[in-house]
């Protein structure tokens, strides 16, 4: 039973944004947005604004991830204050006026929610990611939303991390919350993985409604995985990688790693395996745009989190 | 009598070919295809120069894009092996794939003349689901023909298919046409710009398996003729469905069509998922494949799939000329 002094109580979210195209080649964002940018009856909902819209257009046109630096790590407090100037790499730009627009970040005047919505090439389905544990509004939404797809499943990524952690398009708002569902091909638009992004995005704003209308949510739990470590492909002394995902895991995202367990194999056939302390879950497992990035896939550690009840101001 | 009539129509005449002394394997002629590049690296990296007697060159064909990892820098190369684009002259405007173009017809071939390497083979990656298939611009080709049945009789982790693109030799743009004898491996699905090991070792595994029929073929063996089937001639393109005003993509390939390459589409099957939810259906009056369906590298030219009529090919014995 709850009693009202421990519902957590927030404003309305009067204002929400939907951001397709921080990464230029991730088609379902850019096609949904576009659509919407069209039509916004689908998206509406009593009471919010909800805004569509394409973060990086430049580099949309250009069917590329980017076109100077990558949008989706341009948010940084030294970028964001740094004096503007079109000597500026195109993404601060950019970032500059995405924080003007639905910041400023870390204010009041912030929006409230931005949904960020990417692709990946690895096998993560349908990936909620999470910036912070103690966001319980999010934790609440990521809750109803795993609740209403189900038997489908959503896992949910935690990026809380004191080195892992990003500077995100979406970090802008006060509630941010990535959509990363693959796997598919940069600069291809699958309709399965379209429609899937679809889905989870109604049932997100059908949360924002009910909330707004007063609807009180109990205490739940929600399991996630917590990004523990980034891993690299072998390289030579020149950098070139020497070897790829072992078949054994590559499409395996949220599957457990053994130590002990295949995980690299070389060009010449050899199988290199994991020598952690203990079973991880990889995700991100081959993802194309992370082979510069130095990273292979990212293993994650398994925790509940529990959030408390909530209800709108 | 009857019976061996039959016989008699399916067993050709036996054919001798001269021996294929000079084999090329390129790889990254387009820049994000990886396993192409990787393959071709490890062969360098293994310093193989020699298949049997056969000398073995290796190349990485589009350096330029394979450092961007992109499929091309001005634009695809694999477009510019015309007997037109090959000769033309090259000026300050010339683009970087025409020239290279020139310089790989200095190396590999000249194309249709007697100096050209006696086999390419062309490495190649695509987003379709389309297992392995081997590409080439004629069914009357009896070398890449024979090959083409040795690497489907030997490989059953993945469907093995033929594919033929017909066209005359000086229209053939493709760099597999440098060499007297040259066709494509493409193996899918995979991004681009991702290597996967399973797509990799299939790519290995074709590779292996052609070298080996080139070894045996050089050495004498005799290939008994006979029929080879699941040979897909290129009928037409399907393009995507776009609004009049906009000219943005409206909907996307239909879930029944998206990675099922070379099954039956029906007049009357959906082909395309609109974003509205309505269906577009097939209208054509045969019955055909697609093939190439969602491939990443054909949304600027606004193919959604292209469509193959099926047949089977009689090839005939074959064993290497004596001189």
């Amino acid at each position: 039973m709850t009693s009202s002094t421990n519902v957590s109580c927030f404003h309305e979210a009067r204002r929400v944004a939907i951001f397709g195209g921080t990464h230029g080649n991730e088609m379902s964002g850019v096609t949904l947005v576009n659509l919407w940018i069209q039509n916004g009856k689908e998206i509406h909902r009593k009471g919010v604004e909800t805004k569509p819209f394409i973060t990086n257009p430049r580099a949309v046109e250009k069917c590329t991830r980017y076109v100077d630096t990558d949008l989706n790590r341009a948010f940084t407090t030294e970028n964001l204050s740094a004096p503007s100037g079109d000597d500026l790499p195109y993404e601060v730009q950019r970032a500059q006026q995405i924080n003007e627009i639905f910041g400023p970040k870390g204010s009041p005047e912030a929006y409230d929610v931005i949904f960020d919505l990417h692709n990946t090439t690895s096998n993560m389905g349908c990936t909620l990611i999470l910036e912070s544990s103690k966001d319980h509004f999010n934790l609440q939404m990521m809750h109803y939303i795993k609740k209403a797809i189900a038997p489908d499943s959503c896992p949910v990524l935690l990026t809380e991390h004191p080195l892992l952690k990003y500077s995100t398009s979406r970090s802008v708002a006060k509630h941010p919350i990535g959509l990363e569902v693959g796997p598919q091909p940069q600069g291809v638009l699958r309709s399965n993985i379209f429609e899937s992004m679809r889905v989870v995005l109604k049932h997100a704003l059908d949360f924002i409604e009910l909330f707004n209308e007063g609807l009180e949510f109990p205490p739940c739990t929600v399991d996630v995985f917590r990004v523990s470590e980034k891993m690299d492909y072998p390289r030579d002394t020149n950098g070139n990688i020497i070897a790829m995902v072992h078949p054994n895991l590559q499409d395996c995202d949220w599957e457990p790693l053994n130590p002990g367990d295949p995980m690299f194999q070389t060009f010449d056939g050899t199988t290199l395996r994991y020598e952690g302390a203990g079973t991880v879950y990889p995700t991100f497992i081959n993802e194309a745009a992370y082979y510069e990035k130095q990273q292979a896939f990212v293993t994650t550690r398994r925790e509940t989190l529990a959030a408390g009840a909530i209800k709108k101001t | 009598m009857r019976k061996k009539m039959k016989q008699a129509l399916e067993q050709m005449e036996p054919v001798s070919l001269p021996a294929l002394s000079r084999v090329a394997i390129c790889g990254g002629t387009h820049g994000n295809e990886m396993s192409g590049v990787y393959l071709v690296r490890e062969l360098q990296r293994q310093k193989l120069e020699k298949a049997g007697s056969a000398t073995l060159t290796t190349v990485i064909s589009n350096p330029r894009a394979v450092q961007v990892c992109k499929r091309y820098t001005d634009m695809d190369l694999n477009r510019c092996f015309t007997d037109a684009i090959l000769s033309s002259p090259v000026t300050v405007a010339t683009p970087y794939e025409v020239r290279r173009a020139q310089e790989l017809n200095t190396l590999l071939g000249p194309k249709g003349k007697l100096g050209a390497v006696d086999l390419v083979c062309d490495l190649h990656n695509t987003t379709a689901n389309m297992g392995l298939s081997l590409i080439s611009y004629s069914v009357q080709d009896w070398v890449i023909m024979h090959i083409y049945r040795q690497v489907q009789r030997k490989i059953t982790s993945a469907p093995v298919r033929f594919i033929l693109l017909d066209l005359p030799l000086a229209d053939v743009y493709s760099q597999d046409s440098l060499g007297k004898h040259g066709f494509s491996i493409e193996v899918g699905p995979q991004p681009h710009g991702v290597v996967r090991a399973d797509i990799f070792n299939l790519m290995k595994e074709a590779v292996d398996q052609t070298l080996d029929w080139v070894q045996c073929f050089n050495s004498g063996s005799a290939f008994e003729g006979g029929e080879v089937d699941d040979v897909y001639t290129f009928v037409k393109s399907v393009y995507y469905p776009r609004d009049p005003e906009t000219n943005q993509i409206t909907a996307a390939i239909h879930p029944q069509v998206q990675d099922r390459d070379f099954c039956l589409l029906h007049p009357g099957d959906p082909m395309f998922l609109m974003f509205s939810g309505e269906i577009v259906k097939y209208e054509g009056e045969e019955v055909l494949h697609p093939f190439f369906v969602n491939e990443c590298a054909y949304y600027e030219k606004s193919i959604a799939f292209h469509l193959a009529r099926k047949m089977t090919v009689t090839i005939p014995p074959l064993q290497v000329k004596r001189d």
